[in-house]
């Protein structure tokens, strides 16, 4: 049996593509958390994404419009967070999940006119250069901006924590908040950045998924995406680059579901589905069994309510 | 002017007041959104909230639908109030249908009074089961169990799909994605004639009662508030804190199953493919907004299931999607959330003087 070489390339430019949203949203949530806030609302701001970039894209035929609309969507419905969570100093956890729930019915209600509108082509990049070289040439060309982005994003994230000074300023917000404001830095002003910048990058995974990846409005459509993304915060002890790795596996996941699928593999549909729920659970408990490494690399202060007294 | 002061102690009026405030913005605000919409806010509010419920029949949709809201509920407010973050409900629920309803199906045409308690039951064991997962991944392995609770939602209802399209579908159902219906003995009694009101709603009185006794009347209770409160001082107290997760997890799950059991032993009497509306998340709103107390969780899953049924009337009048049900409960915890904030802070009212 002769396998084409291009054809395993093209396998894994669908992993990748299918790695994307995963990789925007998880990037986004990684510097929330790292502030010291757990904003648990991904899936609905993903969703709140995809509706508005699709119902812009439809109305104003303008891809740029689009694409920035929905990231601009992701702020907007984020601010609800940050507003709670960081001026009235709600708890993370229960206002993250009103957002997911918010979102999702909000979402609904815009989309009513939408369903069923096919969606637009997006551009894509450097298609010429596909066929020229075998294996690398799929992978590496013929991609929408997004895509290529998205790989960039864990390698500017990681640069932005490390290198930079306001990297800097958010890593000490997250770990000590009240050092971090004794050393005269408005720790709740960084907590908005943080979780405003979380709700864009969230809202442009949702807008890939709904004018890229599955060009078209279903109610839902995330399905469960936001979560993964979430978990795969924990998955990379808050590390981007690692993001990158745990995006592809289960990125990965999915497509070898699809393919198991065609070549007829005897194993209910359901059973694969859930495979990427299910290898979830079991890295999740791999890697927090040392509790002392996931305390080590963990934010000190996720999840806590930072409050300065006047 | 205004000021903002801390209160020395939160205050325990607003503790009960703030979740009728809460109601009331969510109300305007909904208002406002149909406005945006191009409705009329107040018929479409009016649709939502007092069309569905103005007739004998509406009124046993809404304790059906409350019924599962405040057993759910009531179980997480066990896990909430120890500081244990269970927001799997929805699969505990499914897991506990799936197993009660595979006992169920044990029992096909045949009956007998031992039946139905061996079905109610083997839900409850379901549910407990499933929620020992993120339980015991929790206790011993360190492991989030807000993450693994909610995967394992989307996994339980994969199981369900499984069995109802493949080995417990109807052999005589056209391929339809179900299973057989239940003998009698094994559905929950229908109370009133011609209504769909079942005795499950009996199951979440009698959780109402128990959990009541156990909050405020037992050592237990008494160790899961202060677990919730502070960790420190309950592991400074020498409280056993992995089986306490271990046991609210359990009671959590326990209280899901049995509501799935209602779902699927009640009216419907079989298993099939969407057996719960997402109760097992909405509940999660439900116990806050009832501020984890027994009698307020009552009060709201009436309120709570009041959004589902206007969200359908609505959906059949306006042609509003059922999805509008989702936007009032997410703004309800938004508005509840919110408005504890004048527990801890007053605010002053200061005139203009100089």
């Amino acid at each position: 049996m002769i396998i084409d070489i291009n054809f395993i390339g093209l396998i894994i430019a669908s992993i990748m593509a299918s790695a994307v949203p995963l990789i925007l949203a998880s990037c986004g949530e990684l510097i929330t958390e790292r502030s010291g806030v757990l904003n648990l609302g991904v899936e609905g701001m993903m969703i709140i994404g995809a509706i508005s970039g699709f119902a812009l894209m439809t109305v104003t035929g303008s891809l740029i419009i689009a694409i920035f609309g929905a990231m601009l969507a992701g702020v907007l419905i984020s601010t609800i967070f940050a507003f709670l969570t960081q001026t009235l100093i709600t708890n993370h956890v229960a206002t993250g999940l009103a957002l997911t729930i918010f979102g999702i019915g909000i979402s609904a209600m815009i989309g009513k006119n939408f369903v069923g509108i096919p969606g637009k082509e997006f551009p894509v990049l450097f298609e010429s250069l596909k066929e020229t070289i075998p294996l690398l040439g799929p992978i590496l060309f013929g991609h929408s901006i997004v895509f290529y982005f998205a790989f960039a994003l864990p390698f500017i994230t990681s640069y932005f924590l490390k290198k930079t000074k306001i990297g800097l300023i958010v890593r000490a917000v997250g770990d000590s908040p009240e050092s971090a404001s004794n050393q005269g830095i408005n720790v709740r002003l960084v907590r908005y950045a943080c979780i405003l910048y979380g709700g864009a990058m969230s809202g442009l995974a949702g807008a890939y998924l709904s004018m890229i990846y599955t060009p078209q409005w279903i109610e839902n459509m995330t399905g469960g995406r936001g979560w993964i993304a979430l978990a795969l915060v924990v998955f990379s002890t808050w590390n981007p680059i690692k993001i990158l790795i745990g995006a592809m596996i289960f990125g990965g996941l999915t497509i070898i579901q699809f393919h198991m699928q065609a070549i007829g593999v005897r194993i209910p549909v359901q059973f694969l589905t859930a495979l990427p729920y299910i290898v979830t659970i079991i890295v999740l408990v791999v890697i927090s069994r040392d509790s002392r490494k996931i305390r080590l690399s963990t934010p000190s202060s996720l999840g806590k309510s930072f409050h300065k007294d006047n | 002017m205004i000021k903002i002061v801390k209160r020395g102690q939160p205050s325990r009026a607003i503790f009960f007041f703030t979740p009728v405030l809460a109601i009331f913005l969510t109300l305007v605000a909904g208002g406002l959104i149909f406005f945006i919409l191009g409705f009329k806010p107040f018929e479409a509010l009016k649709f939502f909230f007092i069309v569905p419920i103005a007739d004998k029949y509406g009124f046993s949709e809404l304790l059906l639908k409350a019924t599962p809201l405040c057993l759910i509920a009531i179980g997480l407010s066990f896990c909430f109030k120890s500081n244990n973050w269970n927001i799997g409900a929805e699969g505990q629920l499914t897991f506990g249908a799936i197993v009660s309803g595979g006992v169920a199906l044990l029992f096909y045409e045949q009956e007998g009074f031992y039946i139905l308690p061996t079905v109610i039951l083997a839900g409850a064991i379901g549910g407990m089961l499933y929620a020992s997962i993120p339980a015991i991944l929790k206790t011993y392995f360190n492991t989030n169990e807000i993450l693994v609770s909610l995967m394992l939602v989307y996994v339980s209802k994969l199981i369900l799909d499984y069995l109802v399209v493949g080995p417990w579908s109807n052999p005589e159902g056209f391929n339809f994605p179900e299973t057989r219906q239940f003998s009698d003995s094994a559905k929950l009694p229908l109370l009133f004639e011609g209504l769909r009101i079942h005795a499950g709603i009996f199951l979440a009185l009698a959780a109402v009662v128990i959990s009541w006794f156990v909050f405020y009347k037992t050592y237990l209770g008494f160790q899961m508030k202060v677990s919730g409160l502070s960790l420190k001082t309950a592991k400074y107290a020498g409280y056993k804190g992995k089986k306490m997760i271990i046991l609210v997890f359990l009671i959590s799950g326990a209280c899901a199953g049995l509501a799935g059991v209602g779902e699927i032993t009640g009216p419907i009497g079989q298993l099939h493919r969407e057996i719960s509306p997402d109760y097992g998340f909405t509940a999660i709103i439900v116990a806050f907004l009832g501020r984890l107390h027994p009698v307020g969780i009552i009060f709201a899953s009436l309120v709570v299931a009041i959004t589902y049924l206007g969200a359908e009337t609505a959906q059949i009048f306006m042609q509003i999607p059922k999805y509008t049900g989702q936007v009032f409960q997410g703004m309800i915890l938004f508005f509840l959330l919110a408005s504890d904030y004048l527990l801890f802070f007053k605010i002053k009212f200061i005139g203009l003087k100089k």
